[in-house]
């Protein structure tokens, strides 16, 4: 007969092969959600708009933020990192990607709101081009699964254009 | 002799098969590690979360798989990354990313979701940028808890030899 060893054995096997037949389906089913996400993004006012000792130009705004993120969640998704990035080419850079602020949603509950905050991170440029510059929004999103595939999306909001001048002396 | 000629006809055979399955399941693992790595052009396609700074995405003992390919790297990815002088490579998130135009290099920031700082004082002095040579991986995969048993054999040896030892008994007693 079989002992206990080949048992204990069989047993783990098999439980090891079904866990990893759940996770793998549970991430194959996220493929099917097909999410619409709204979302709307200000700029309510800027706070400080200088360029900075070591001559990069920096930005600090107020933002009005509001989203609606809920056909994202799935009964696979642990949560949900959203950020708004500032995007723009500059003479020496094809892209600058700079995160503005960002957000950690865990439940479906919460996945639509709307706020009012400062930027979390300055908007810091490499150099000095940022006087007149039109700067793209976009909102990110990155899924973060319970098991499974990661799943990165975004969507440009809006744009911001910055005065001809600084309104912060350095 | 007949008796040793016996003795050799039943104890070294089956001995020998034994060790040759105890090889072949050594090398079948060193191919699938081998050919994950050739297929994900990482040098480790899975890590081990080693601190909660990414918390609550990912905690300590959770895997993520890794993946390597041309695409250029933007933010909100998460990428581990080797700094010199450090031999523990680090998990966080790309925030920022300046793309060259003329060369096509790459300057990158990264934070842990769970820091309230970015990475600058994580970096080798005076090093502001990660470049693309120190991203060793992008995480595209993750499963939680499975790496756990990897830190508690690297912190605590004798659980690990102890299970060696027991791994090793069982090769060597079972039969076919």
């Amino acid at each position: 007969m079989h002992s206990a060893v080949q048992r204990a054995n069989a047993l783990v096997t098999i439980a090891a092969i079904l866990l990893a037949a759940l996770c793998t389906a549970a991430s194959f089913l996220d493929s099917f959600n097909s999410p619409s996400v709204q979302a709307h993004v200000e700029v309510v006012k800027i706070n400080r708009f200088k360029r900075q000792l070591d001559g990069n130009d920096e930005v600090k705004m107020t933002l009005n933020i509001s989203m609606n993120l809920e056909s994202i969640f799935t009964w696979n998704t642990k949560q949900v990192f959203v950020f708004l990035a500032a995007e723009y080419e500059t003479e020496k850079n094809s892209l600058n990607q700079v995160s503005l602020w960002d957000h950690i949603v865990q439940e479906k509950e919460r996945a639509s709101f709307r706020v009012k905050v400062p930027t979390k991170y300055p908007l810091i440029d490499q150099g000095s081009n940022l006087r007149g510059k039109k700067i793209g929004l976009v909102l990110h999103w990155h899924v973060m699964p319970k098991s499974g595939r990661m799943i990165r999306d975004k969507m440009p909001l809006s744009y911001l254009s910055l005065p001809n001048s600084y309104t912060t002396k350095s | 002799m007949d008796c040793i000629k016996s003795f050799r006809d039943v104890k070294i055979r089956p001995a020998l098969i034994q060790l040759l399955n105890l090889g072949i399941l050594i090398c079948s693992a060193l191919v699938l590690w081998k050919g994950l790595m050739c297929m994900t052009a990482c040098e480790s396609p899975v890590v081990v979360v080693l601190t909660g700074s990414m918390e609550p995405g990912f905690r300590r003992g959770d895997i993520l798989f890794l993946h390597m390919n041309k695409e250029p790297i933007r933010a909100g990815e998460i990428v581990v990354y080797n700094v010199d002088g450090r031999d523990i490579p680090i998990v966080h998130r790309v925030i920022k990313v300046h793309e060259r135009k003329d060369t096509g290099e790459i300057d990158i920031l990264t934070k842990g979701d769970n820091n309230p700082v970015d990475d600058i004082s994580l970096y080798s002095g005076g090093q502001l940028w990660l470049n693309r040579h120190h991203i060793i991986g992008r995480a595209k995969g993750y499963l939680p808890y499975v790496g756990y048993l990897t830190i508690i054999m690297t912190e605590t040896p004798m659980i690990k030899y102890a299970l060696i030892g027991v791994m090793a008994l069982l090769v060597m007693t079972t039969k076919e």
